[in-house]
């Protein structure tokens, strides 16, 4: 018999750590299917490398969030033993990894939206918090740069890499809107002065986004009026699938090791 | 005139320096569009174990190598230039370890 799947608290910290930790821990399970299958070795490599520096952000914030919860829980329960509607991360992340355009708009968006992210964190109210965020400031800044030269090249490159991503960017544009949505957790975390208001990110993210964008030659869809609500645990068809391989194991052997 | 179509990156030499002070050491080589995507794989490929403080990268074709074939009459006459070494001058005690 599996065992029994485990639940959070509601407490605004422990809700706004694991749409962080969520968002980490998610993007890097879809950046992981990359492994074997890069287009090159080397960017095989990096895109491994990027997996494993985001699920350390997420080990930091799951394992802090489950200390807030008081639960006695520990960061692998709440990485493997939560139910969908548990996570918290927005459905951008769970998205299937697509072609390798789609995978470096995400990796762009995302990378430039966490960096803004930590780098706000890094004066939480929370030092456990501020300390998490001070390492992967450094990481989501090399993640960023490394993206943004891929958009550039592909955006710019052949007819091909050209239209793949006009054709990500688009697929992707309605799903970032859930990185600057406001809601209670949202006004709860940042009244306290724990972590900003999403929706304070956007002038920057937008900044960056059309310089990049511009920089590759491609324009920004039109802006749609969809909002995921993956951060209030709805999620996509996408994301059962994707939690079935997650947590697999844990599931087949109860408390099993490495 | 050729008409084939590139279809491989170019080959890049890469050099990591693993502390300051030290001299960049030869690592290894990887494929890159660029020499700037070369210094990001080479950060990727070669110094994600804390290898690197610092990397060159150099064009594989800017690197003229030695013949094998002259190894022979390169390098064997040196087997027997033992005086070549400075192992026969007698040191003063106070400078034992150099």
């Amino acid at each position: 018999m599996s065992i029994q799947s485990i639940k959070v608290g509601a407490s605004p910290e422990v809700q706004y750590l694991l749409r962080v930790g969520d968002s980490c821990l998610i993007l890097a399970q879809r950046i992981s299917e990359w492994c074997g299958h890069g287009p090159i070795l080397e960017e095989d490599l990096a895109l491994s490398n990027m997996a494993l520096d985001l699920l350390g952000q997420a080990r930091g914030l799951l394992t802090h969030a489950a200390k807030l919860d008081g639960q006695g829980h520990d960061e692998d329960q709440l990485a493997f033993l939560r139910d969908e509607r548990q996570y918290l991360n927005p459905v951008l992340m769970e998205l299937p990894r697509g072609d390798f355009a789609f995978t470096q708009v995400r990796n762009f968006a995302v990378a430039t939206w966490l960096l803004l992210l930590w780098q706000r964190l890094e004066h939480s109210s929370d030092a456990e918090v501020a300390a998490i965020a001070g390492k992967a400031v450094k990481e989501a800044s090399y993640h960023q740069q490394h993206a943004a030269d891929w958009v550039v090249r592909l955006g710019d490159g052949t007819e091909q890499s050209a239209r793949r991503m006009v054709e990500a960017l688009a697929t992707l544009w309605p799903y970032f809107n859930e990185l600057f949505d406001a809601d209670a957790v949202d006004e709860a975390a940042a009244a306290q002065g724990f972590g900003p208001a999403w929706s304070e990110l956007k002038t920057d993210w937008q900044a960056h986004m059309s310089e990049v964008l511009r920089d590759a030659g491609l324009t920004p869809p039109k802006d749609s009026a969809f909002v995921g609500a993956g951060r209030r645990g709805i999620h996509s068809e996408h994301m059962g699938h994707l939690l079935a391989e997650l947590q697999y194991l844990q599931r087949a052997y109860p408390g099993g090791k490495w | 005139m050729s008409t084939t179509t590139q279809t491989e990156w170019p080959l890049w030499e890469v050099f990591v320096r693993n502390k300051a002070g030290l001299d960049h050491k030869h690592c290894g080589s990887l494929h890159a569009a660029d020499a700037k995507m070369a210094i990001q794989l080479a950060r990727d490929v070669y110094t994600r174990r804390q290898e690197g403080t610092s990397i060159w990268v150099v064009p594989s074709s800017q690197i003229t190598a030695s013949d094998p074939g002259d190894k022979g009459m390169y390098f064997d006459p040196m087997e027997d230039k033992v005086y070549r070494h400075p192992t026969f001058y007698e040191l003063p005690d106070a400078l034992n370890h150099m």
